[in-house]
């Protein structure tokens, strides 16, 4: 649906984005990561236009991004910034009702569409709607920047390092509710990150960027499983990999059906990370498991947890 | 915030029980001053003074305003910015030239009366205007441009729903700036023929009577302070929503 084609960007002499081909299918989740000066903002920002690319080509649905007109490409583009950005004179339906008043919808249909959204993201209308930015905690910023990007519907959601400011336990609340977003909506989605916790955790492709370049591309499990270079390695964290590859894998895959274990169980869909925590946790080396009703389904054991 | 409003209301309304009171305060300047023959000015009725006063203030300080924002806003657009020191330099010696070397310049070209004045005043008023256009425009965050932006607004849009609006108040502290100090220096234009609440001082001067002079010089001061006052209670206003807890 996103077509990056031989994009190059260049600010004098240096290429901040060299000769990248990237393809993001429908509903896809893509984490950009990179460290600083990777290039990955620029990126992102070309595709709605922020930066127009020195030579390249840039296609959504098909359609050349680089011959509509700015604006409009941008209200169909929902986009979220680290520091939210939301206008600070503008209360928090006037800053939710950014991009649809942009487009002329009608004033009801914009309220409507508020109120839903605050409720999408767990904000109380009733007490939220008439709030100034500076009433409002980061998080609670955060959450209504992403309001507002998604308020006229758009055909892509980009979010540039959304959750960078935010405290860690706020972090991973939001991370949970953009994942439970994504799935309920499937809206195409770039996200910027330098943090590949955050990657493994929201995405459903991972692009890893060096200096302009694309160094790999893959589902989290490819990443982490056989990282192409040093700086995957680096990124995903030397020591933690073991435990990352664990972290992407349910525990139903190494399930052993029909076998009994004592103690407390696991879900089937935790994930092995969380198997093992719990194992070295109650010092056992198998635990019960059980499906989402709480129907026991077998054991897993410490020893399946190595490897098939 | 009701302390200023209450303020910029009194001192309105003492203003003008001033202007109308003042032909009924002859015997208070008689006491006073017992030596002159005529201790209350009254070649011209003080409502009429003030009048022309408000007249030269309100016109310079619209034309200040319309140069000073605009001139502003211009040289901090990407086609404008290239002048920005230009205009600065312009408008700053606008106003380090004394508005009486204008108004002696000025009255060969145009002649005695209002037009030398305004031009003198409206010259003088444009750099606070200017400056806290700049600075407030410039204050305007990165973030927030770039979100206007990434919003899908136009150039136009963003000036006016985003940089104007959070600029206000930076802007409105200039123009109350520049319109306090034009409430001063307008008494100077009664140098050259017009009607302001200087000519008591300028007469006054001119025939050693101060009491003249305090008439005129009392009406100018609690003039200026209304003024601040309201232009006040306005910019507080303009930031109601950055006061809200």
């Amino acid at each position: 649906m996103i077509e990056l084609d031989h994009v190059t960007q260049r600010y004098g002499e240096t290429a901040v984005v060299d000769d990248l081909s990237l393809t993001v299918a429908e509903g896809e989740f893509l984490a950009l990561i990179g460290p600083s000066g990777s290039g990955k903002s620029t990126t992102l920002r070309m595709v709605n236009r922020l930066v127009t690319p020195t030579s390249g080509s840039i296609r959504i649905r098909g359609q050349d991004a680089l011959s509509v007109k700015p604006e409009e490409l941008r209200r169909r583009i929902g986009y979220v910034i680290q520091s939210g950005g939301l206008f600070p004179h503008w209360t928090v339906e006037r800053n939710i009702g950014t991009v649809p008043e942009l487009l002329g919808w009608p004033k009801p249909e914009i309220r409507a569409r508020v109120g839903e959204l605050l409720g999408v993201l767990s904000l109380d209308p009733g007490s939220f709607r008439d709030k100034y930015p500076h009433q409002l905690s980061g998080g609670e910023q955060q959450r209504v920047g992403v309001a507002r990007a998604l308020a006229a519907r758009p055909e892509i959601l980009l979010m540039d390092e959304p959750f960078g400011a935010l405290d860690p336990v706020t972090r991973v609340a939001l991370q949970g509710e953009l994942k439970r977003l994504h799935r309920e909506t499937g809206t195409t989605t770039i996200f910027v990150t330098h943090d590949m916790g955050e990657a493994l955790a929201l995405a459903t492709r991972i692009a890893v960027l060096d200096r302009g370049r694309l160094v790999q591309v893959g589902s989290p499990l490819e990443i982490v499983a056989e990282p192409a270079a040093d700086l995957v390695r680096d990124m995903i964290g030397r020591d933690e990999r073991g435990l990352q590859l664990l972290a992407l894998e349910t525990v139903a895959t190494r399930l052993r059906a029909g076998d009994a274990a004592s103690g407390e169980p696991v879900s089937s869909a935790a994930s092995l990370r969380l198997a093992l925590s719990r194992m070295v946790a109650t010092r056992t080396d198998r635990l019960p498991v059980i499906d989402e009703a709480g129907r026991p389904l077998g054991a897993i054991h410490l020893a399946d947890l190595i490897g098939r | 915030m009701t302390g200023a409003r209450g303020g910029s209301i009194w001192a309105a309304l003492g203003f003008v029980a001033l202007v109308l009171l003042m032909p009924h305060l002859k015997p208070v300047f008689a006491a006073l001053f017992p030596k002159l023959d005529r201790p209350l000015f009254e070649q011209t009725s003080f409502p009429r003074l003030v009048l022309g006063h408000l007249m030269l203030v309100g016109a310079s300080s619209l034309a200040a305003m319309v140069i000073g924002v605009g001139a502003g806003v211009f040289v901090t657009r990407p086609a404008g910015a290239e002048f920005r020191a230009t205009v600065e330099t312009l408008v700053a010696m606008g106003q380090t030239i004394p508005p009486v070397a204008v108004l002696a310049l000025a009255v060969p070209m145009t002649g005695f009366g209002a037009v030398p004045a305004l031009i003198a005043l409206t010259a003088y008023g444009v750099l606070p205007i200017l400056q806290n256009t700049i600075a407030g425009l410039a204050a305007v965050s990165e973030p927030v441009r770039e979100a206007a932006r990434g919003m899908g607004m136009g150039p136009a849009a963003i000036l006016s729903r985003v940089e104007l609006p959070l600029a206000l108040p930076v802007i409105l502290a200039g123009i109350r700036t520049s319109v306090v100090i034009n409430v001063g220096t307008a008494t100077i234009a009664s140098t050259v023929g017009a009607e302001t609440l200087g000519l008591p001082i300028i007469v006054g001067l001119n025939g050693s009577n101060t009491a003249y002079v305090i008439q005129g010089a009392l009406l100018v001061a609690v003039l200026g302070i209304a003024l601040d006052l309201g232009l006040g209670r306005l910019a507080a206003l303009s930031v109601r929503w950055r006061t809200l807890a």
